[in-house]
């Protein structure tokens, strides 16, 4: 902070340069941590570590791609943890009673059902996402709870290639990474190749310009908003499997992180500027972080403030350095 | 002058200078207003007008030069010095908060509610209440309530910007009525109005800006308009350069036929024909209805009357989707309106290209490059700043909204004013752009706030004043002050009836 007072050009050609390649410091700060790490418990950086973070860090990312591409657009999406607790719920639930295929497909369709909800509020009674989906967020966790009574019952089951994804590793790689590498591809290749990633940014920067390119708002955000939900919900599958045990808030703790990963990796939650690739590096930072905190045994209640503090500088410094604003 | 007004002016500012950056927009003005009278203060569009009101009233601070009240030299530093000396402005665009009542908004500046209602009365609208909600009124009710309001608070110095705009017959006799009763107790006012006749009617003097100078206070009496109008003009514009003449087919059926268009307060009934191969001006002061038509035409907003058709088919736009599909395309004046200013000059251009759903999916990387360098060759676009929008020039950020409709392919442009505040090298580039487009059968409708355009891009003109074509022009025998003239709403048979 010092330098930024006597060292303007400097700071501003680094910024150029950053703006440039948002993805390359927040790499370098994972890097870091990860040395700082290592430094204070010698060893702890193996083979089986890294699997783990990988791993842990997944499902995060893949809630915080729910996050990005809402931001891209001005929204947010803060029922997507909610989601995928109801898609891990119903599906571990329904595969005693139907199997594991059709099992698969309700909890599919209760995932998109909320989304559904979301994108017809967004996009045609413009209310405001943030609204719209704490609004569905609340509305699917009430009707989870009925539904839990419905099924008490049944009992619920993982299948086992969700646990074998979930848990198993080959060498630093874990099973996850299965679903996530191709998923990832996709969503990077999509936001900047294909028209309805190029429309995300569109409608984020400019909606009247867009409106009067001859895009028609509505049905971005309606896209928008299920394939938010569908990705929420396959994130709420890969999740169980790690977890193994059906719960009624699986998910919803990584909620607020995942829209941390997000702003952390370079999204703009005012619209039309970020990216997913930041996003998957900020969904590992924030992994690496918890694990180095929960090493420094500090109590529970520093760690949050300690936690807390950091994104906020990460976030503020990133800000500044970019020239986002 | 001097000698001829015996006592003191209550207003007297002299020698005002103000310049934005390397801009200068007033450099020597000076305006003078005596007790009780009503002056006009007029100039062509950026002659500084408002940049001198608002140095007078306080939202704007003087570069140099100085204002008397009452013979004291004074600072009007902000708007409430600027009304604590007796200035009160009222401005073109409603100054009331929308999501409060009456009542609250007078109490917010401290209007005594007694005599605001009684102007309220005076000024002809029956039936306010103080808790009526300011956003349930109509725009002319609203002008009417800030007329009000400002005389209210009993000033020396009333400034009425574009007073009757918006309003409809009765209730400009009545402002005009109530305005000269006022002149008649002491009360002086700044009257700056597009509209001849009714400066005609009330006012005294006529003060005439141009290009940041005053260049004539002129009496009020027959005939004046022409040598204001002279002034305005000066003398600096003899011939510019102008449209070659072309053969424009127009007994065909016309590409855009726009039939007794009305919509919102200010576009009343506007009709003409818009064909194939030629670039039809649009000749209009702000705010005379132009906006709304742009608007109609774009998809933007439904008439309320009358309707357009297209090669001979009525039609009707719910989205400029719909209007882009029957292959009308809108480029603004205010670029920020238009560009993802963030984003690439690439994806600017692509845009209109990705917008429907069946579009959604795989973009063809080549293809598109192709497209988006045809359009930044034929445009000439300088696009070393490749990366952000935001960074080009005004005129290459003004190329790119034109070039992603070049990206698509023309059939029909709709051009408000495109060339606002951009070099006249761009300038020339795009009159060549939009000439050679309607060689090819491009049906091109291009309003622009600088005149002298109409002569250099347009194939002919049509003049609107006060929401309706009131003339049309031949640009290859109109000039410059004939433009002017028209765009005042002064045609050849009101200076007839004028002298009469």
């Amino acid at each position: 902070m010092t330098a930024s007072v006597t060292q303007t050009p400097i700071l501003r050609r680094v910024g150029n340069f950053l703006r440039d390649n948002p993805v390359i410091p927040l790499i370098v700060l994972l890097l870091v941590l990860v040395a700082v790490l290592q430094y204070l418990r010698p060893g702890i950086v193996n083979e089986r570590w890294i699997a783990n973070t990988i791993k842990f860090a997944i499902p995060l990312a893949m809630i915080a791609a729910c996050q990005t591409l809402t931001m891209l657009t001005g929204g947010i999406d803060l029922s997507a943890g909610i989601v995928a607790t109801v898609a891990s719920f119903v599906m571990a639930t329904q595969v005693p009673l139907v199997g594991v295929g059709p099992a698969i497909a309700y909890a599919m369709i209760a995932a998109v059902l909320v989304g559904l909800l979301n994108g017809v509020g967004v996009a045609f009674f413009r209310v405001h996402p943030l609204i719209m989906t704490l609004g569905s967020g609340l509305i699917a966790t009430g009707c989870l709870q009925v539904y839990q009574r419905l099924v008490i019952a049944s009992g619920s089951s993982v299948p086992e290639f969700l646990t074998w994804l979930g848990t198993g590793r080959w060498g630093v790689v874990p099973n996850a990474m299965i679903v996530f590498l191709p998923f990832a591809a996709l969503i990077l290749w999509a936001q900047s190749r294909t028209g309805f990633g190029r429309l995300l940014y569109a409608v984020g920067s400019n909606e009247r310009a867009a409106r009067l390119s001859g895009v028609r708002a509505w049905q971005v955000y309606l896209a928008l908003y299920v394939l938010s939900a569908l990705i929420a919900g396959v994130a709420g599958l890969l999740y169980i499997g790690m977890i193994r045990t059906a719960s009624l808030s699986l998910a919803n703790a990584l909620m607020l992180p995942s829209v941390a990963a997000a702003v952390v990796g370079g999204t703009s939650i005012f619209g039309g500027r970020g990216g997913y690739g930041g996003t998957i590096v900020g969904a590992l930072i924030l992994t690496v972080l918890g694990t180095l905190l929960t090493l420094l045994q500090m109590p529970e209640g520093a760690r949050r403030v300690l936690f807390g503090a950091i994104i906020l500088a990460v976030t503020a410094i990133y800000v500044r350095l970019t020239d986002q604003g | 002058m001097t000698e001829a007004q015996a006592d003191m002016p209550i207003l007297d500012a002299v020698g005002i200078s103000k310049s934005f950056g390397a801009v200068a927009a007033l450099k020597d003005a000076s305006l003078r207003v005596g007790r009780g009278e009503i002056v006009a203060l007029m100039g062509a569009n950026g002659a500084g007008k408002s940049t001198l009101v608002k140095i007078l009233t306080g939202v704007l601070r003087r570069d140099g030069g100085e204002i008397r009240i009452n013979g004291q030299a004074r600072s009007v530093r902000n708007p409430r010095r600027a009304r604590a000396a007796g200035l009160v402005p009222v401005y073109q665009e409603p100054s009331l908060i929308p999501d409060l009542d009456v009542r609250a908004n007078l109490r917010l500046g401290d209007t005594p509610v007694e005599p605001f209602m009684a102007r309220v009365k005076e000024l002809g609208i029956e039936g306010l209440r103080l808790d009526d909600m300011i956003g349930a009124l109509p725009l002319a009710t609203l002008r009417i309530l800030d007329l009000a309001r400002a005389l209210a608070s009993e000033p020396d110095v009333l400034m009425l910007d574009e007073m009757t705009a918006a309003l409809p017959a009765d209730l400009v006799e009545r402002v005009l009525k109530v305005v000269r009763a006022e002149a008649k107790a002491g009360r002086s006012v700044i009257y700056i109005s597009h509209r001849f006749n009714e400066i005609a009617q009330i006012c005294d003097r006529a003060t005439v800006l141009r290009d940041g100078h005053t260049v004539g206070d002129l009496r009020i009496e027959p005939g004046v308009e022409d040598r204001i109008v002279e002034l305005m003009l000066g003398q600096s514009l003899g011939e510019g350069l102008r449209v070659e003449p072309r053969a424009v087919a127009r007994d065909g059926t016309p590409r855009v036929r726009v039939r007794g268009l009305r919509a919102g307060t200010k576009l009343g009934d506007v009709s003409f024909d818009l064909h194939r191969g030629e670039v039809l001006g649009v000749v209009a002061l702000e705010g005379q209805g132009q906006d709304e038509l742009f608007d109609v035409l774009a998809g933007f907003r439904k008439p309320d009357a009358g309707g357009f058709d297209l090669d001979g088919t009525p039609a009707r736009f719910g989205h400029p989707a719909d209007a882009i599909a029957a292959g009308l395309t809108y480029v603004p004046g205010d670029r920020s309106e238009g560009l993802l200013m963030a984003r690439s000059v690439r994806e600017n251009i692509a845009l209109p290209l990705l917008a429907r759903p069946r579009n959604w999916g795989a973009i063809r990387m080549k293809d598109e490059a192709t497209r988006v360098k045809a359009a930044i060759e034929k445009l000439q676009i300088d696009t070393r700043a490749q990366g952000e929008v935001r960074k080009l020039s005004g005129g290459n950020q003004q190329k790119v909204t034109i070039g992603r409709w070049v990206a698509t392919g023309v059939d029909t442009l709709l051009l408000f004013d495109p060339t606002r505040g951009i070099d006249v090298r761009t300038k020339r580039q795009i009159y060549g752009l939009v000439r050679e487009l309607s060689d090819q059968g491009a049906a091109v409708l291009f309003y622009t706030s600088e005149l002298d355009e109409v002569l250099q891009a347009c194939d002919r003109a049509v003049v609107i004043f006060n929401g309706r074509v009131v003339d049309e022009i031949d640009t290859q025998t109109a000039d410059h002050q004939l433009l002017l003239r028209a765009a005042y709403g002064l045609t050849e048979k009101d200076r007839l009836e004028a002298a009469s």
